[in-house]
């Protein structure tokens, strides 16, 4: 079971895409798995051929349980399934920093987590399946806390005196209680140092009105996309804020995947990752964000997205606040945060003129980067801007 | 096609939008934006929505047009040429 962002502790397999004995490449969606915030479209990590599923649909497993195994291609096949490499689809690769171990142990736990396994009954487990109950959320009255077939079918009765809405709260509830841990860890553990700037958008935004005179109804751009390259771009200058936090040290990221925060609808965030940010042009930037914002409100997130994020953007600006002073997103250690455009009198060459401009801030980790480097940041977040042309 | 059943088209095109909330509630004359927690990326699907729908290409400068739903569907009718 991948970890899909610091916040999330366990995750239930909804469904296997694939069958055993299925050949798959690596990329592949091989399972949907629920989480507290959304349900995630899981990707395998390795090509190879799946030899066993190790969890059922239905089951609830803390984060780091082995999914199931997978005879990677050009490795000989082991009789003794305790002894070949295992592979839990999804987990990344070693070189990916952000999803190790020591981040899970250094998590509050959340309140009414188990830890381990559950116990329950092979009949109740195939029911609880069968009518969509998470075992996870029963409380067991057999031997040991065991789930009896009759917990499930209590919890069904309850379920189906429960009007629907309930059940959306719930998920809001619990979606809550997610973001509560991860921002209360981060306030806890990473000392923040804020900056902010005041970046003129003139260039930027007429320069966006002509593109989009030439763009047809569904290539145009939003601003947004050029804050996220800006960002991005910038990120390749002060790349130590483009880096996670895990075990006491600081590791670099050598790509740029910038977390967008999307509000959803009815309540709650995430910020899962537009890939490659730094290297899509502005077009295919809004074609992936808008797939993205489309995908993350539907609830149907790829595990990379919400495990890649190497830094987040918030912007803010829709609700009208001017300035936004964000909270890091860990074990990331930047956030940059965009208000709204307004015009603003703004002083060019000894003129007061009125300008668009929109206040960028910065939230850093300062066991990572100092006031300095990000100050350099944002002012070559503003440099960029100012050149949207090349963006 | 009548006004009527542009509306209709505008409600539909909303209602993919903003899921949740029941079309039946949004008053006509007052911001769409204020009563559906629009962003500007709604906005955009709107207008792409609209132009799936109804074949209309809205230029952005024509974006203050869409504020109320009755607005939605003024503008629309002198676009298709609709009584």
């Amino acid at each position: 079971m991948p970890q899909l962002g610091a916040d999330m502790t366990a995750g239930k397999l909804l469904r296997w895409r694939k069958n055993i004995g299925d050949r798959i490449l690596r990329g592949d969606i091989i399972a949907d798995v629920e989480t507290d915030k959304a349900d995630i479209e899981i990707e395998v990590f390795t090509s190879g051929v799946i030899e066993r599923f190790l969890v059922q649909p239905g089951e609830k497993v803390p984060v780091g349980t082995l999914l199931a195994i997978i005879q990677e291609d050009g490795k000989p096949a082991v009789a003794e399934p305790g002894h070949i490499p295992l592979v839990a689809p999804g987990l990344p690769q070693p070189v990916t920093p952000t999803l190790l171990p020591p981040v899970i142990a250094a998590r509050p736990p959340l309140m009414e987590r188990r830890p381990g396994r559950q116990r329950i009954s092979p009949a109740a487990r195939t029911l609880a399946a069968n009518l969509g109950i998470d075992p996870g959320s029963l409380a067991g009255t057999g031997p040991e806390g065991r789930v009896t077939l009759e917990d499930v079918q209590r919890a069904e009765q309850a379920n189906a005196a429960k009007p629907m809405p309930e059940l959306v709260l719930d998920r809001q509830a619990r979606m809550r209680q997610v973001i509560a841990a991860a921002m209360a860890r981060s306030k806890r553990e990473i000392p923040h140092y804020y900056l902010s700037t005041t970046i003129d958008m003139s260039r930027a935004m007429t320069w966006l009105t002509q593109e989009n005179l030439k763009r047809s109804v569904e290539d145009r751009l939003v601003y947004g996309v050029l804050l996220l390259k800006a960002v991005a771009l910038a990120l390749h200058e002060v790349p130590e804020l483009n880096s996670v936090w895990i075990d006491g040290k600081a590791t670099q990221n050598s790509d740029v995947h910038v977390g967008v925060a999307v509000s959803l609808r009815g309540g709650g965030l995430v910020a899962p990752a537009l890939h490659h940010t730094d290297r899509l042009s502005p077009g295919e930037l809004m074609k992936n964000f808008r797939d993205l914002i489309q995908r993350a409100r539907a609830g149907s997130l790829r595990s990379s997205e919400l495990s890649d994020p190497t830094v987040t953007v918030t912007s803010l600006g829709e609700q009208g606040v001017e300035t936004v002073f964000g909270i890091i997103y860990p074990p990331q250690v930047a956030l940059v945060g965009f208000g709204r455009v307004v015009e603003r009198p703004w002083s060019v060459a000894g003129q007061i003129v009125s300008r668009p401009v929109i206040v960028a801030t910065l939230s850093a980790d300062h066991r990572v980067s100092d006031g300095h480097r990000g100050g350099l940041f944002l002012a070559a977040v503003d440099r960029k801007l100012q050149e949207p042309e090349s963006l | 096609m009548t006004k009527d059943e542009l509306k209709e088209i505008v409600l539909h095109v909303l209602g993919q939008i903003a899921p949740e909330a029941d079309m039946s509630q949004i008053k006509p004359d007052l911001r769409i934006r204020d009563q559906l927690d629009i962003d500007s990326m709604d906005l955009l699907n709107f207008v792409v929505g609209l132009h799936k729908e109804l074949q209309v290409e809205i230029p952005e400068a024509d974006y203050p047009k869409l504020v109320t739903l009755n607005g939605c569907v003024d503008y629309l009718a002198i676009r298709k040429k609709i009584q």
